[in-house]
């Protein structure tokens, strides 16, 4: 299992330097602007300039490979030299920077990260906590009252998107009832249990409508794989030897219906750090997802592409991660 | 009945009484204020963005600037220069401003001469891509003569020189901090960037770009009773719609910008009672362009080109005019602007000393006069009802930028040209694409590969000369100049360069506003473009808030320090 490990590790090494001359050509082909959402009244010599502060008047390769330099290794560097306090070479050295902002990309990153892993991490907490009962129990009762409801709610919670169930929210929730505010206080700082309920109270509708849509993608997962293993040989073989019922679906059943949900489980993860785009964008959390699409739209590439490239380090990783834990939870799966 | 009228002017008069005593510095809260497009830096010169102008302007300041109805006012000197008080010389060469004593930044040393200096240093500096630089053109050296008086040279003659130093376009940054800041190494100066200090009414007391910026009272303001506000949140992100629900409909916040919703979703939210959406007028008219050169895509390189050729339908004046007469504007408005615009014949809509009403023909939409007057100059209807002339037809691609609004108005005209005989072809390209101007993409407005595109413009301050020359015949975009030029029409006639170029010679104010309408008439009647609306800025403002006096010239939030809350 080790130097299967390490033969994955080392091959991702060039895996995600392809990813991320892919990533940088693609973005350098795209039409869109950093200068578009800038006032007309800004005449054409002043633009030339400004794109060349930008370093936008260089060659596509020398801009490559100076983005390599400055993710790769000025970069580590810097939090190096902030981890440790000591500093390396003169100490002055470019970082990435933003197009928009000006300021360095990896602190934008480090800003936005908590927010988006406690809203998004926090709905697929709870979307865990939901969907493995609930699929236990519409498996268990196939084509019950109880399943055939559960089976609708997931489907809708699948089938309909986050910006309808989202907005929908805000309208009874915040329009109608005032209930909950619709937009994130991104400044409340918990220090004290009426802080604290605020910002539950703010986190409510966004949790929710994430935590429905992936309680019912789980969901499907559990029920299916539950089915699966109802019907082996081995759930007869301990129910005839006069195993508890409670026994036979919750310590023989569960566990081997579980291997595959903790596959789809760890392959989502990455999923929590890209942050939901389009929760965060109505509900303005200032998380990754909403950092990611206003450079999109702002044609923000620098930062786009270090997000980007971030977030496919992350897929590399835990495609990996869930291949390991497949190994070491089903023992019949042998890599070496 | 006498009793109740006392009583009545009684607690009047306490009312006021009660508003007197509130006029003091920080006594009204925290004041919520949402961009639904998030601010990025509170440097304007780094971004140029309107959103970045508009939330550093309650920190920074300029020496002068517009107020609601367009005049200038002095805000941190004592008048504002002029030939008569002998702050312009008579030559139009120098403008000489005298700074406003005792006004200090917001770390409490003092405002001066250099810093004025500095902020020119600051933005013409090589390498800094500098977006405001414009603002400084044709300036030779500014000068500190004393430290309450700054003296700014211009190469020739300027006979409009309030430009650099006014307006929210360019305020003046503090020497101290931004010193070690100049040139290449401006977008590296982050701390400085994100809280800039100034001599506004608020200081930044924490940024987080593209998010959220929190303001605090600046404990130096030189009018000590202001602002009546403590602080200010100003939140970013999300869309117009649900920034407008916001403030109309759960009223968690006070006042929010750019209010570009559809006038029905406005007015459901409007019943809701907890505010109102104020527009001002500056001067953004939407228009269609109309290409007076040959699109055509067999021309290769020359599409698009005054080397390629004459529009073969477009460059017949009859097709041009017939194309505005059979639009009906107060249908697009009340469609796609409500408020927020009004119909429009002119491309320069205000101030009002440059309003004309020459044009005002093609207010009424005279869908008879334009068919007459396609029949009279030979373009006939074919089978498929489309009309043709020596095998060219009246069938145009009608290009735009990827909006809601935009694609309804399209939706529009393409009914009213159809009426006429003229068939069109609708398309959009994403904002971001089309206003860009990357010289390799084929879908920017520059290129105009297209027969006619819809977008708005407009011009910063009161002085429409510079706007005016953008139609100049040398102003054309090609492949020479990297398709950079601000003549999109591709419109050439000497004569309209002669008025123009007299304008830049003209000081008399009212001689250049007969100058810049006499130029405005030539371009709607020659079919340069087809104006449509004259768009205002719609904010949404909280009932709660007093104070707000929308303002089109400047940022919308220049007379922040004077807003308070109702009590």
């Amino acid at each position: 299992m080790f130097t299967y490990t390490i033969r994955r590790l080392m091959f991702a090494v060039p895996t995600l330097l392809v990813i991320s001359f892919v990533i940088f050509a693609l973005l350098d082909l795209a039409p869109n602007d950093p200068l578009g959402e800038l006032p007309l009244t800004i005449p054409p010599e002043v633009r030339e300039q400004i794109r060349a502060a930008m370093g936008l008047d260089q060659p596509f390769l020398i801009r490559y490979l100076k983005w390599l330099q400055q993710f790769f290794v000025n970069e580590p560097l810097n939090i190096f030299e902030q981890i440790t306090g000591l500093t390396v070479g003169t100490g002055e050295r470019m970082r990435v920077l933003s197009w928009a902002t000006r300021s360095p990309v990896v602190d934008l990153i480090v800003q936005r990260l908590p927010q988006t892993l406690w809203v998004v991490g926090m709905a697929y907490v709870f979307g865990i906590l939901i969907a493995i009962p609930v699929g236990v129990i519409s498996a268990y009762r196939q084509y019950s009252v109880f399943d055939q409801v559960g089976t609708f709610i997931t489907m809708v919670g699948y089938s309909v998107p986050t910006f309808f169930t989202g907005v929908l929210l805000i309208v009874i929730f915040s329009s109608w009832l005032q209930w909950f505010p619709s937009i994130y206080d991104t400044n409340l700082v918990v220090d004290s249990w009426a802080n604290f309920v605020e910002q539950m109270r703010q986190m409510f509708l966004p949790v929710l409508v994430l935590s429905l849509y992936n309680a019912s993608q789980i969901t499907r997962f559990v029920r299916a794989s539950m089915l699966d293993n109802l019907s082996m040989d081995y759930v007869r073989t301990a129910r005839a030897k006069g195993v508890r019922e409670k026994t036979v679906l919750l310590v023989h059943v569960l566990r081997n219906s579980l291997i595959p949900v903790v596959t789809v489980i760890a392959l989502g993860v990455p999923t929590i750090f890209s942050g939901a785009i389009i929760t965060e964008q109505i509900f303005r959390v200032n998380g990754l997802g909403q950092l990611l699409i206003t450079a999109v739209q702002g044609a923000d590439i620098p930062l786009v592409q270090t997000l980007t490239f971030i977030f496919a380090v992350l897929i590399v990783l835990f495609n990996l991660i869930a291949d390991v834990l497949y190994g070491i939870l089903d023992p019949r799966i042998r890599y070496d | 009945m006498k009793r109740t009228k006392l009583l009545l002017a009684g607690t009047v008069a306490a009312l006021a009484f009660a508003n007197m005593a509130h006029a003091e510095r920080g006594t009204d809260g925290d004041l919520k204020i949402l961009f639904w497009q998030a601010v990025s830096t509170l440097n304007p010169y780094l971004s140029g963005g309107t959103k970045e102008v508009y939330s550093s302007s309650m920190v920074i300041e300029p020496l002068a600037r517009y107020d609601a109805t367009g005049a200038l006012v002095a805000w941190l000197v004592t008048e504002i220069p002029t030939v008569a008080n002998g702050g312009v010389t008579a030559d139009m060469k120098s403008i000489t401003w005298k700074l406003k004593p005792g006004v200090k930044w917001s770390d409490g040393s003092a405002f001066t001469a250099e810093d004025v200096v500095f902020t020119w240093e600051y933005c013409t500096a090589p390498d800094g891509g500098c977006a405001q630089k414009a603002q400084y053109e044709g300036i030779t050296k500014v000068e500190a003569v004393d430290a309450q008086t700054v003296k700014v040279t211009f190469s020739e003659p300027k006979y409009y020189p309030y430009s650099a130093f006014v307006g929210a376009q360019s305020p003046i940054l503090q020497k101290a901090q931004f010193k070690d800041c100049v040139g290449a190494k401006a977008p590296g100066c982050t701390a400085a960037n994100f809280g800039p200090i100034g001599t506004g009414p608020f200081v930044v007391k924490e940024f987080k770009p593209n998010d959220v910026i929190t303001f605090t009272a600046n404990p130096n303001f030189r009018d000590a009773a202001k602002p009546a506000f403590a602080s200010v949140t100003l939140k970013g992100g999300g869309d117009a719609a649900s920034a407008a629900r916001a403030v109309l409909e759960t009223g968690e916040f006070d006042y929010a910008w750019n209010m570009q919703v559809e006038p029905e979703v406005l007015a459901t939210m409007l019943k809701a009672g907890k505010g109102k959406i104020e527009t001002a007028f500056g001067t953004q008219v939407e228009r269609i362009q109309i290409n007076w050169t040959n699109p055509d895509p067999k021309l290769g390189d020359k599409r698009s080109t005054v080397e390629g050729g004459k529009h073969p339908a477009l460059s017949d004046p009859a097709v041009r005019k017939a194309l505005s007469m059979a639009i009906d504007r107060d249908v697009i408005d009340e469609v796609g602007y409500g408020e927020a615009g009004k119909p429009t014949c002119n491309i320069v809509p205000a101030p009002d000393i440059y309003i004309s009403s020459t044009n005002d023909w093609c207010l009424k939409q005279d869908i008879k006069g334009a068919n007459k007057l396609l029949d009279d100059a030979g373009w006939k209807k074919g089978s498929d009802g489309i009309r043709a002339k020596d095998g060219v037809k009246l069938s145009f691609l009608y290009q735009t930028s990827t909006n809601s609004v935009r694609q309804g108005t399209q939706a529009l005209v393409k009914d009213m040209w159809s009426q006429i005989g003229v068939a069109s072809e609708l398309r959009n390209v994403s904002a971001s694409v089309f206003f860009g101007g990357d010289p390799a993409s084929p879908d920017t407005f520059q290129k105009f590969y297209a027969d006619v595109e819809m977008y708005t413009n407009n011009f910063d301050g009161t002085d429409p000369e510079k706007y005016l020359a953008e139609w100049l015949c040398d102003k054309i975009p090609s492949p020479a100049n990297g398709w950079q030029g601000q003549n999109i029409p591709r419109y050439c006639n000497p004569a309209y360069d002669k008025i123009v170029n007299e304008l830049a010679k003209t000081g008399d104010l009212k001689k250049r506003a007969e100058l810049a309408i006499k130029a405005n008439d030539m371009l709607t009647a020659e079919g340069a473009h087809i104006p449509l609306i004259h768009r205002g800025q719609p904010s949404a403002i909280s009932a709660t808030l007093i104070g707000v006096d929308m303002n089109a010239w400047d940022s919308e939030l220049w007379n922040v320090a004077d807003w308070s809350r109702k009590k």
